[in-house]
């Protein structure tokens, strides 16, 4: 008979729990990880990770038909999507693996199944549908002392809008289409939503992305949503914002949506496929909150700054708990949980340090406060901004459309926020998100040596513009 | 190896406690996990759980005894396959190496070597460190080190700006970043009084704050389920933070005066009865007793104007104008909206603002130049029908008026009882700033003005 009882149990294996059980077995918890469908969780699984294998297949698509720009010649310049797909596939299929391999390694015990928590402390798990890996503990009653929920987020649907999976899409068919759809609708032009844009647009879909905001890319700052927007334009995606998606006519192999922009008529349009990437909501339902007096608003857990809910022994982590539903901040959640839960006196999450990523074509990153919402704030602020046209390695890749923009406090130096779009910022941004944790100042980033020629140069230039002290504009 | 078992600290502030029973004897083979001994404070009785495999050797301290200093060798434990006889003599030999350790226990930063009891939520005994840290021992290295300057105070940039713009000594902030490390939120924290170290100068002879219970302390008391935990807003953490930080730094006392407010109730009755009428037939004031209250102490402040000052370390602020912060109630916490240059307004300007400020502090809506600052404020429970009460000081404040209810009382004049509408009022002080004799000035000046209301349009 397996043990059954142990000091931490993590509700769903997604990039949260994952670390959080690997974190809780290095502080000497007898630790176990509660799974249903796929170790990894979506982001391994149907999100972060296979995106950016398909994004990185368009990318060096759309490199091979620029390969005149760089002197060199390319001909019969095709695709696989199945190949595409499959490549993708095995990217996930890799990194599945990798942490079954990382549990086995801690100490941290599989069981597989869908837990539903019966009082603070004991948990019931039940046979799921996808078939059980190997070693793993099955159905039971199990006992931990402290149970932390990290059961992420699924599509949000809205109504009039319902996803079919065949015709139209969320993110998991997305991901893997059958066939190259000619045209495509995109409905959200979140993170999500911008990314398959890109994707379908470098492999020759005729692309259009609804949303419901006056800006795309609603969370980044206005500044650099409004450079995306004309870039992605300019690669011949129709954007149409502060406009609805308010009917969706399926027909047998296509879509016809009617489109109301608020102001004329609304007008209908017909598209192979849709996908429906209007954001996603907490998995909530389904663990015995309610019967536990769990509070739970819309979707999300209310946890406190140490993810502990309001029942004593249940803690809530990553989606979840709330916005903003990115892999890293669930990981980081998790580690604050079981550091708290040890009595290690972790801070609270500083959510105004959380980074975000776009892999669209250019890239968006960004972390901290928005020009809008400092002012929004009361903050008497230095804005700096520097373009990848003035950024020797930049003109080298081939890659001068972008920006860096950076918000400073007047009167402290405190960096405030950090935004860009261009090639490669998801990799730069770490170094501003660094400087904000050490709590840096202006000073010290200008006393920083950047390496030549690098992109991040632009990073250091945006920082001196700040202060009137630009160097290569 | 034989391995000690050390006296548990079932708590960081514990020091001593009681063995209360051993539940294990001499021979007994234990293995790690096991209940060993309950021990005992003043407070609660905690069991010790074995962290190593073996047989207890020998039992140091027998069960019953009292006060056992933490980190005292209390038993010794023979590890597999050694002999326990040997391990038992061996424990002649320990006492003096316990006697080594308590000589480094003063410093309290010393983790114990061995069982932490409790494995999971006890408070790690890092959570010692930082609190006992600043304590006794280390002072004659400390003064050494600062004396050789090599003592650097590790904080962060934003930090150290921030705690020049304020003017405050680095050495004097609690650092709670990453190795202690000053961070931004120390600054603010330390701003505010909290967090700040007792000036470098003047070591030892202020008492640490006694610490309060800790969350899992208070909660241990009250069956689970038998309550529900709301989670602060913003304002509760801030009224929480400040006056605390008040009611333990600033040196408060009180005087209590009383004030017959027989014309004052005439005078409001006239104003009000000969206020003009828009043109909905509604009066354009109705004044309250407070808006008197508020202009009295104003002027007050303005006739005493040693009495309109904030403490700073650098020096006494003195202010120029009374500017009165007035507590509003509102649901969840209480918040003061400050009537600027309050001795330069008629009544009814005062009332009118006063009426704008109370329903946009209920709705949330000040915003925050309209709370913050402020020379003293004015705290009135009289619709409660309290009659007396004590004031907390809101910082930079050097005083807050308690105002009580105004009733009939009997009072004697001339040798007759007469009846009287008293209002007794409350002046807290911040002695640092006013002296006894100086704040019964102000509420002297005070109880002039709101007892012959006229003086107040002088």
């Amino acid at each position: 008979m397996a043990d059954t009882s142990f000091d931490v149990i993590i509700i769903g294996a997604g990039p949260g729990g994952y670390v959080t059980a690997i974190r809780a077995a290095q502080l000497g918890f007898k630790t176990a990880v509660v799974e249903k469908a796929y170790l990894g969780g979506i982001c391994n699984n149907w999100g972060c990770i296979p995106t950016k294998a398909l994004l990185r297949s368009a990318e060096v698509y759309h490199l091979m038909q620029h390969a005149k720009d760089y002197g060199l010649s390319a001909e019969n310049i095709a695709f696989d999507p199945k190949a595409v797909v499959q490549r993708s596939r095995n990217v996930v299929k890799r990194l599945n693996d990798g942490v079954g391999f990382l549990f086995r390694k801690n100490k941290v015990t599989t069981i597989w199944g869908e837990a539903t928590i019966d009082a603070p402390g004991k948990l019931t798990v039940k046979k799921s549908s996808v078939e059980a890996p190997k070693g793993a503990l099955g159905e039971g009653t199990y006992q931990a002392k402290h149970i932390i929920i990290a059961t992420g987020a699924r599509p949000r649907v809205l109504p009039g809008l319902e996803p079919d999976k065949k015709l139209v899409w969320t993110y998991f068919e997305a991901m893997v289409p059958d066939k190259m759809p000619k045209s495509l609708l995109v409905i959200g032009s979140g993170a999500i939503g911008i990314e398959f844009a890109s994707f379908y647009r470098t492999l020759g879909a005729e692309v259009t992305v609804v949303e419901v905001l006056p800006q795309i890319l609603p969370v980044e700052d206005a500044e650099i949503a409004k450079f995306a927007h004309k870039a992605f334009e300019k690669q011949g995606i129709k954007i149409l914002a502060n406009t609805k998606v308010t009917k969706l006519d399926k027909k047998s192999d296509s879509v016809v949506a009617t489109i109301d922009d608020g102001k004329g008529k609304p007008q209908t349009i017909e598209f192979d496929r849709v996908i429906s990437a209007v954001g996603v909501v907490g998995n909530v339902e389904g663990i015995g909150l309610e019967k536990l007096g769990v509070k739970a608003e819309r979707g999300i857990i209310a946890i406190d700054g140490y993810c502990r809910t309001n029942v004593p022994g249940i803690y809530a982590i990553g989606d979840v708990a709330g916005p903003p539903m990115l892999a890293h901040k669930a990981e980081h959640e998790g580690i604050i949980c079981v550091e708290a839960i040890k009595g290690l006196h972790p801070h609270p999450m500083d959510r105004n340090m959380i980074p975000g990523c776009t892999y669209c074509y250019p890239q968006v990153a960004s972390v901290g406060m928005t020009e809008a919402k400092a002012k929004e704030a009361g903050r008497d602020i230095r804005v700096g901004r520097f373009p990848f046209v003035g950024n020797g390695k930049a003109i080298a890749l081939g890659e001068d459309q972008g920006m860096v923009k950076v918000i400073f406090d007047k009167k402290t130096g405190q960096l405030l926020g950090a935004h860009m779009v261009g090639a490669e910022v998801t990799e730069l941004i770490q170094g501003y998100v660094i400087a904000m944790n050490l709590e840096t100042t202006e000073e010290e980033l200008m006393h920083t040596i950047f390496p030549h020629p690098t992109l991040s140069e632009m990073m250091k230039e945006a920082v001196l513009d700040a202060y009137g002290r630009v160097l290569n504009m | 190896m034989p391995i000690n078992i050390l006296m548990p600290a079932l708590s960081p502030t514990m020091e001593k406690g009681n063995l209360a029973k051993w539940l294990k004897k001499e021979g007994d083979k234990v293995k790690s996990g096991d209940v060993i001994a309950e021990i005992e404070t003043d407070k609660a009785t905690m069991e010790v759980e074995a962290v190593d495999e073996g047989t207890i050797a020998k039992i140091l301290v027998p069960e019953g005894t009292q006060d056992v200093p933490v980190n005292d060798v209390i038993a010794v434990l023979a590890g597999d396959g050694e002999d326990v006889k040997a391990a038992a003599s061996g424990a002649g030999a320990a006492p003096p190496k316990a006697a080594e350790a308590p000589a480094a226990k003063p410093a309290a930063a010393a983790p114990p070597p061995a069982p932490a009891p409790a494995p999971a939520q006890a408070p790690a005994p890092k959570a010692a460190a930082p609190a006992a840290a600043p304590a006794p021992a280390p002072q004659a290295a400390a003064s050494a080190q600062r004396g050789n300057g090599h003592a650097r105070i590790f904080s962060s940039p934003l930090a150290r700006r921030l705690a020049k713009d304020a003017g405050i000594e680095l050495g004097r902030i609690n650092g709670t970043g990453p190795h202690g490390r000053i961070i931004a939120r120390d600054v603010e924290e330390a701003k505010s009084g909290k967090g700040l170290k007792a000036p470098p100068a003047a070591p030892s002879t202020t008492p640490s704050i006694a610490p309060s219970m800790s969350d899992q302390q208070i909660l241990a008391l009250f069956e689970p389920g038998s309550y529900e935990i709301v989670p602060h807003d913003g304002m509760r953490r801030t009224i929480a933070q400040r006056l605390t930080a008040s009611i333990q730094q600033i040196p408060h006392f009180y005087l209590t005066i009383d004030c017959d407010i027989g014309k004052l109730l005439a005078a409001r009755e006239e104003i009000n009865a000969a206020a003009p009428k828009d043109a909905d037939k509604k009066p354009l004031y109705k004044l309250s007793v407070n808006d008197f209250v508020i202009k009295a102490m104003a002027v007050a402040l303005q006739k005493i104007p040693n009495c309109n000052v904030s403490w700073t370390e650098g020096g006494m602020v003195k202010h120029k104008h009374s500017d009165i912060g007035v507590a509003v109630a509102m649901p969840g916490g209480l918040i003061t909206p400050i009537i600027r240059k309050a001795e330069t307004k008629t009544l009814s300007a005062i009332s009118g603002e006063m009426k704008d400020f109370a329903a946009r502090a209920r709705a949330r809506k000040l915003k925050p130049e309209e709370y913050q600052g402020g020379t003293t404020a004015v705290s009135n429970l009289g619709m409660y029908g309290i009659n007396h009460f004590t004031a907390v000081i809101n910082p930079p404040h050097a005083t807050i008026l308690a105002v009580g209810t105004s009733e009939e009382r009997p009072v004697v004049r001339g040798g007759k009882i007469e009846i009287a509408s008293i209002m007794s009022v409350t002046l807290s002080c911040d002695h640092r700033a006013i002296d006894g004799a100086l704040g019964a000035e102000l509420i002297g000046a005070f109880k002039q003005l709101i007892e012959n209301p006229v003086m107040m349009m002088v």
